[in-house]
């Protein structure tokens, strides 16, 4: 019923602490007009706009889409807003593809983007209300706890977290556009970085970034007709469970997991470790690799830490994970889910440059959010299904 | 295009305070009814889409506390937008289409009482350049007001007599906040709250939450007797500069009509969205409205306007009509946005 | 006037709009309930009637279920089992607290639903995962409907809870 859907053009900005020199509407039009580029299309090809971005608060713009809409060529055109909390740029990128693969579009543009230099998300995030008491420093407060919990049960090595935020860092010293570039990045660098939220050390993070990422979705007729190599979409999915409920499992959560199996069972995957060439996920704290490898069923229960620890996840290792230096990069929050589904398309397409896996035909991006309770994927590759 | 259908509404009271109920027990009854009613648990939802806004929560991620209200487990495939319901219901219509659901509940859900709505709302302009003067929601309406009186556009007892009828028409509305035996003279002769603008001419502030059930083909008809099948949804925005565009008419509203086929028969009920009184007249024109289609007979947003929920409740009020056979075709109208930047037209048929 | 001129090709790089906005809350019925009771000094959970869990703070559905809890309040202990932690060294501006604190999720005997909350009056290197914790309260005096009422937890006495007996909660 679905109709094959293609990524024909892709844009992300250059990542960095400050784009001071640009607007948000600056911000969005760099990233959009890049992708506009790379499918050889205008503004007049597009049929409507989806944008996504994290909470308002971040930025202090109310439903900022509003004002931004025109700036991505939006003027009297169908718009909509996305916000899923952490997973939004992928969820935003699930919803654009779903309005070609729906056959009510044709064309369809998505941008999601952060300004963190125009707001503080940390602030945004532990805002205190009345009635409890602030306890829960940033995201690195809520996460810690749930590190914590994955080390105990899974028994993995302590420096398994140092292992991913050091590979990861190498990668992005392969990405251009890449926020945190780290040129003599090292295991001891990251081990003898500070203890932030412990068990998280700081360079075991990820920072704050402004920038934004865009994609351009055509139905099978149209996405033939693309200048640059089309990424197809074999499947998406979503899945969301409640904050809090007794017995919830935190660290491995039962949304990851059926969302996992769901996925590859759209897109026809029998061994995602075998046919999957690369993923891309989302990783602000370099413990969620492993945690994510059983997430994404890569790995058996409790087993995750072994692909880190075997190079498995590294550039030329057995599944390439995070070949962008992915969010322990950059990370504009409402973009960082996007940027993931952006570069698993570009690794299919073969556009990927310095940090391109070799025949890389099928992939991975992954996004999670909230308390570790939304979550948003997709399957990708050079082949339609 | 598969066939589309609005199988199941409830809505809360729309209320000035809710004093002691939080937004997730506004919402928690309004779900747990539809449920109920259909006879459905969350195991049966293929999705779920809801619509609300963090600032007027004034905290980041107000929207996860609603999936509370569902029973999210086991876990759903969910998504939200940070406007009005009735986009969230456009969404799940979406992921209908593509054959990834059956059937889907939509939500929308809001409690502006917590803050000051017309200087929050002031947060959607331009952060650089408008923004900063701090112009409230109701002084930006009124300048439209304005436009529209000085171009000939309308006059005020149009705005009064849309008034009235919002108001009589809410008399048979359990769930209206502002309803009476108003005529237009009456609302002619009270003052100004701002100029042009009188009390009548606004919609009230509102606490509220509405829920729809969308179902497909064999599903809905299992589902309900009469379902309001969705004949055309459309959707459009315009710039949100105001020099920029014509404020005197809706142009995103009359192609978003001529899209969904609004005019390809007789429109026997609409239910429209607008906050302010001459907007009202303005979405009417744009729809191509005629003197046989009767409008608002909810009241519309005048009568109730649980922001984040007022646009879903007119689709669930339009359609609700057709399901007790009252109606036999329907327009449903969203607003979003400083003087009808974006709005949405959904064609409901029995 | 001038100086302005000489600017007139320097980008604006940066505008400082600060934005104050009042919210009044609720904090529920359900939750009202609860911070009267704390005022009181007793902490009351509440069943979820589908699954007979023990909920505390309620929010008045059970999420799990999306059923609405209503039922007879539960009353659970000020002491429980910490699950699980993290020592913070990151100031935050919302945050009051001296650094280094440990935030903590514990799990009140009788309650089925982990918090979170804070641990003092313990040596960093002794916090571990299973301790058995006490609820330190303000002077009663200054009891209002706050979880303010309780400072922080302090370890007590006892002997550590087997990992299998609250593992589910993490």
């Amino acid at each position: 019923m679905a109709e094959l859907t293609g990524v024909v053009g892709i844009g992300q900005t250059k990542y960095a602490a400050k784009r001071a020199e640009l607007s948000m509407p600056g911000l969005l039009r760099e990233a959009a007009l890049r992708a506009l580029e790379d499918a050889g299309l205008t503004w007049n090809d597009i049929d409507a706009v989806v944008i996504g971005k994290a909470p308002d608060m971040f930025e202090g713009v109310m439903m900022p889409e509003l004002f931004l809409n025109d700036a991505v060529g939006g003027a009297y055109k169908p718009m909509l807003r996305v916000h899923t909390a952490g997973s939004v740029g992928g969820s935003t990128a699930v919803v654009a593809a779903s309005l070609v693969q729906s056959g009510v579009h044709d064309r369809v543009l998505t941008v999601a983007y952060e300004k963190q230099s125009e707001s503080n998300a940390t602030w945004a995030l532990s805002i205190s209300m009345p009635f409890s008491v602030a306890t829960i420093a940033g995201a690195g407060g809520y996460f810690a706890p749930l590190v914590r919990g994955y080390i105990r049960r899974s028994g993995a090595p302590d420096d398994t977290g140092i292992r991913v935020a050091v590979k990861d860092r190498e990668h992005a010293l392969k990405n251009p556009l890449a926020h945190l570039q780290l040129e003599d990045i090292s295991f001891e660098m990251v081990a003898n970085s500070p203890m932030l939220w412990d068990p998280i050390r700081y360079l075991e993070t990820c920072p704050s970034s402004d920038g934004a990422c865009a994609m351009i979705f055509a139905n099978e007729e149209l996405a033939r007709q693309a200048p640059n190599p089309v990424a197809w979409v074999h499947a998406t999915e979503m899945r969301s469970e409640p904050t809090m409920f007794s017995g919830r499992d935190q660290v491995m959560p039962q949304a990851t997991l059926d969302n996992a199996a769901s996925l590859y069972k759209k897109a026809g995957i029998q061994n995602p470790r075998e046919e999957i060439d690369c993923a891309e996920i989302y990783v602000p704290f370099s413990w969620f690799e492993p945690m994510w490898m059983e997430g994404m069923l890569f790995a058996p229960t409790n087993e995750g830490w072994k692909m880190t620890y075997e190079g498995a996840t590294k550039l030329g290792g057995e599944l390439p994970v995070n070949c962008s230096g992915g969010v322990l990069s950059s990370n504009p929050i409402g973009a960082s889910g996007m940027i993931r589904f952006a570069e698993s398309a570009l690794q299919v397409r073969g556009m990927a440059g310095e940090h391109q896996v070799d025949g890389a035909k099928k992939a991975l991006g992954h996004a999670y959010g909230g308390g570790s309770q939304y979550f948003s994927t997709w399957i990708v590759s050079s082949e339609k299904p | 295009m598969r066939d589309v259908a609005v199988v199941g509404f409830t809505q809360s009271e729309s209320v000035r305070r809710e004093r002691d109920r939080n937004e997730v027990e506004i919402l928690i009854p309004v779900i747990h009814e539809l449920k109920t009613r259909a006879g459905i648990t969350s195991e049966d939802l293929d999705f779920v889409c809801s619509g609300s806004s963090d600032y007027l929560a004034g905290a980041a991620f107000a929207f996860v506390s609603g999936l509370d209200a569902v029973g999210a487990w086991p876990p759903l495939c969910e998504s939200h937008v940070e406007m009005d319901g009735a986009w969230a219901l456009y969404e799940a219509w979406v992921k209908i289409q593509m054959g990834y659901a059956d059937l889907a509940l939509v939500y929308g859900f809001g409690k502006p009482s917590m803050g000051d709505l017309p200087l929050t709302m002031a947060l959607q302009l331009d952060p650089y350049t408008t923004m900063p003067l701090w112009p409230d929601a109701v002084s930006i309406a009124a300048l439209q007001a304005r436009l529209c009186l000085e171009g000939g556009v309308l006059s005020e007892r149009d705005m009064a007599e849309a008034a009235a009828r919002d108001r009589r028409n809410a008399l048979d509305n359990p769930n209206a906040q502002v309803a009476g035996d108003f005529r237009a003279e009456q609302i002619l002769s009270e003052p100004y709250l701002v100029s042009p603008l009188r009390k009548h001419d606004c919609a009230p502030i509102s606490d509220g939450a509405s829920a729809v059930l969308l179902a497909a083909g064999d599903r809905a008809k299992e589902m309900c007797e009469r379902p309001a099948w969705i004949r055309g949804i459309e959707h459009i925005c315009e710039p949100q500069e105001l020099g920029v565009r014509d404020l005197t008419r809706s142009r995103s509203t009359e192609i978003a009509a001529e899209k969904a086929g609004v005019g390809a028969g007789k429109v026997d009920v609409a239910e429209l969205s607008a906050p302010f009184s001459h907007q009202e007249i303005l979405v009417e024109r744009a729809l191509g409205l005629g003197s046989d289609t009767e409008v608002n007979p909810s009241g519309g947003a005048l009568a109730g306007n649980p922001i984040m929920a007022v646009g879903l409740s007119r689709i669930g009020e339009a359609a609700d009509r057709i399901t007790k056979g009252s109606a036999n075709r329907a327009v449903a109208h969203a607003t979003s946005g400083p003087c009808l930047q974006q709005n949405l037209v959904c064609v409901l048929e029995g | 006037m001038s100086e302005q001129e000489s600017d007139a090709n320097e980008p604006v790089e940066m505008l400082r709009m600060p934005v104050e906005l009042d919210y009044t809350y609720s904090a529920g019925t359900s939750a009202s309930r609860f911070l009267r009771a704390f005022a009181e000094g007793k902490l009351l959970g509440q069943r979820c009637p589908v699954d007979g869990k023990v909920y505390i703070p309620t929010r008045g559905s059970c999420p799990q279920h999306g059923v609405p809890i209503d039922g007879e309040p539960v009353e659970v202990a000020d002491k429980g089992t910490l699950v699980t932690y993290s020592i913070v060294r990151v100031p935050s501006e919302n945050i009051p607290l001296e650094l280094p604190y440990v935030a903590i999720q514990v799990v009140l005997d009788g309650a089925d639903t982990a918090m979170h909350h804070v641990l003092s009056e313990c040596e960093l290197e002794d916090v571990h995962m299973g301790m058995r914790l006490q609820a330190k309260w303000k002077p009663r005096e200054e009891w209002e409907t706050s979880v303010g009422n309780i400072l922080y937890f302090i370890p007590i006495d006892e002997p550590d809870a087997p990992y299998d007996s609250y593992k589910e909660h993490i």
